[in-house]
């Protein structure tokens, strides 16, 4: 909004002014599953959404819509609405622009499991997912079809070292009419604000840095409210009578909060992903740190994928922060301050000695998740793509010899001594 | 007092109005409970507003519990506040018949600007807000706009209030 405050000011306090009723200067957390009506007619206003309040915990929680608004106001955007994981988010961004028979044109260049939540649970709901490779820009625009209702893109994509062309692909999502949905996980709005870029929503999965300890799963989708989801009639949900409210047409009576009130009342209510309080409150004490602890991960990153191109065991390393990279111009343009703490890796010797190097750290932990506090490592091609074939691997990024790292926030020297010892012992 | 401008208000410029005032005439209010005028009507009365509705295609009707007025200058008392819910070129008339009625203020709803009107008003004194809806700024500055996701721009270590 107006506020011109920086942005660790408003990650601090951003949506969490003191308890109006007891004055706790800390975020209570409201473990409560639903709230009393003053009367018949108040809670008539309720339904209706004519008055603003809370009902029940699947459409609102002030513990929840706290970390709301904090994560909208970071990311320059008019509202939010958080989910339980950030996959339930991704459906929740597309369900209010999506019908059977509809597409979302995405880039390959995806989180695995998002590529895996599109092609084979989508048909499921009759919408189509067209993949595109995003590095070029003008294959988006040869992938809209009249049916077209959505892009997608990461900004800085898992499993990391690729950073999209934000703004030129907004720019054929605007031409195309249909609103450019990016994740921004990898990056977080410390890195990239990607609604500054033309990006219409933003989509998180909090579980990773935002929460940042590796503690709760969440999810977010951030609504610029730029939008005018009455252009061409092709979002009658928003924009035309609401039949799972009555009619009510919710771009005419929320205008730029229509799709962040749609959003609760529609597709929380009956889809039913909301985010716990507890896991809102862990999440919003962990943004109250967010930008210091972007700064060692992007700084510890950056250290160690610099020590591993001059290791002799290391075939190739991938991340956007490198001059090498061929990737470096976009980050350097989109996330000046860092290439994220996300990237991969390449080891000479192939399956096995990737595997003896996970076998062998000490401090990294072998997990499936990363933007945790605590440095992480994993084979894809042992792991979380053991089903796919050889080649398949390969176009995944995650062939044989690839390594995924999260590099966390602890002394930077205990982390490479820790790879060095662990790549030293694979390779002899 | 002028904004200049018009493009953006002062957070205490809004809370003084929504303050000071607690008679609104609403031009274009409608019977419909699902038009935003309805909306509007319902959560300012439920504030402590007395809003008395405008709309000669609904006189002598009552909305929510208002009987229904013709026109401005039928209207029963002497309100603070002139809320219009018509278009930007209608605003026009209806802000110098604000003027005649003596209000205070003169807010034009959402996608709602007639900066020739706001400056004739501005000129005999009166308060002008266009391209704003007092339902959300009063819940954006009370804070409880957040509660649905909605931030409100306002940054405290004090308990919200107005
Ligand atoms: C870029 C990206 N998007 C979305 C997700 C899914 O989020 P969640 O695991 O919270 O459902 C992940 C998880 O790894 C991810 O890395």
């Amino acid at each position: 909004m107006t506020s011109s405050y920086g942005f660790e000011t408003l990650s601090i306090h951003a949506g969490a002014a003191p308890d109006p009723a007891t004055g706790a200067r800390a975020l209570p957390i409201y473990q409560t599953t639903a709230y009393v009506f003053d009367d018949a007619d108040h809670a008539a206003a309720l339904f209706n959404l004519q008055t603003v309040g809370f009902i029940y915990s699947r459409l609102t929680n002030p513990t929840t819509a706290a970390l709301e608004a904090r994560l909208a106001a970071l990311e320059g955007g008019r509202g939010c609405t958080v989910t339980s994981s950030g996959h339930a988010a991704q459906v929740m961004a597309l369900f209010p622009l999506m019908s059977p028979g509809m597409e979302v044109v995405a880039a390959t260049r995806l989180y695995g499991g998002s590529i895996q939540q599109m092609k084979n649970t989508y048909p499921k709901f009759g919408w189509a997912a067209k993949f595109v490779d995003g590095n070029q820009v003008e294959n988006f625009k040869r992938a809209v079809t009249d049916k077209t209702r959505a892009f997608f893109i990461e900004s800085l994509c898992n499993p990391g070292g690729v950073v999209m062309d934000i703004e030129a692909i907004a720019r054929v999502a605007e031409s195309a009419g249909v609103p450019l949905i990016v994740d921004n996980t990898l990056a977080t709005p410390w890195l990239c604000k990607p609604i500054g870029y033309g990006a219409t929503l933003v989509v998180h999965s909090t579980t990773k840095f935002l929460s940042g300890t590796g503690t709760s799963m969440g999810g977010a989708i951030v609504d610029s409210g730029k939008f005018d989801w009455s252009r061409g009639a092709k979002f009658p949900s928003l924009a035309g009578p609401e039949p799972a409210y009555h009619g009510l047409n919710f771009n005419e009576t929320f205008g730029d909060m229509a799709f962040t009130f749609h959003s609760h009342a529609v597709g929380l209510r009956d889809l039913g992903p909301s985010q716990a309080p507890f896991n809102a409150w862990i999440t919003m004490l962990g943004m109250e740190t967010l930008g210091l602890r972007m700064e060692r991960h992007c700084a510890n990153a950056a250290r160690i994928a610099a020590f591993l191109e001059k290791h002799p065991a290391v075939a190739w390393v991938n991340y956007a922060g490198l001059p090498s990279s061929k990737y470096h111009a976009l980050a350097k343009r989109y996330m000046p301050k860092g290439a994220g703490s996300v990237f991969t890796f390449g080891v000479r010797g192939g399956y096995e000695t990737g595997v003896k190097v996970v076998d062998n750290v000490e401090l990294f932990s072998h997990l499936a998740n990363l933007g945790d506090a605590k440095s992480l490592i994993i084979h894809p091609a042992s792991t979380t793509h053991r089903q796919l074939a050889d080649d398949a691997q390969v176009a995944a990024g995650a062939g044989p010899d690839v390594l995924r790292l999260s590099i966390g926030i602890e002394t930077v020297e205990d982390l490479i001594a820790d790879l060095d010892q662990a790549l030293t012992k694979a390779a002899a | 007092m002028t904004v200049a401008g018009h493009d953006r208000y002062d957070d205490a410029y809004l809370r003084a109005i929504l303050r000071e005032v607690r008679t609104i005439g609403m031009v274009g209010a409608s019977a419909n409970w699902n038009r935003p005028s309805y909306f509007a009507m319902k959560y300012l009365q439920d504030r402590g507003y007395r809003v008395v509705p405008i709309n000669p295609a609904a006189a002598g009707g009552t909305i929510l519990g208002e009987a229904v007025v013709p026109a401005i200058d039928t209207l029963p008392i002497r309100v603070d506040m002139i809320d219009i819910f018509r278009n930007s070129e209608a605003a026009g008339p209806i802000v110098d018949e604000a003027i005649a009625h003596g209000a205070k203020v003169v807010w034009m709803q959402l996608g709602v600007r007639n900066d020739a009107a706001a400056a004739r008003a501005e000129a005999a004194g009166l308060r002008v807000v266009m391209n704003r809806c007092p339902k959300i700024e009063h819940a954006r500055l009370v804070g409880t706009l957040e509660w649905h996701g909605v931030p409100s721009g306002v940054i405290t270590s004090k308990k919200r209030k107005l």
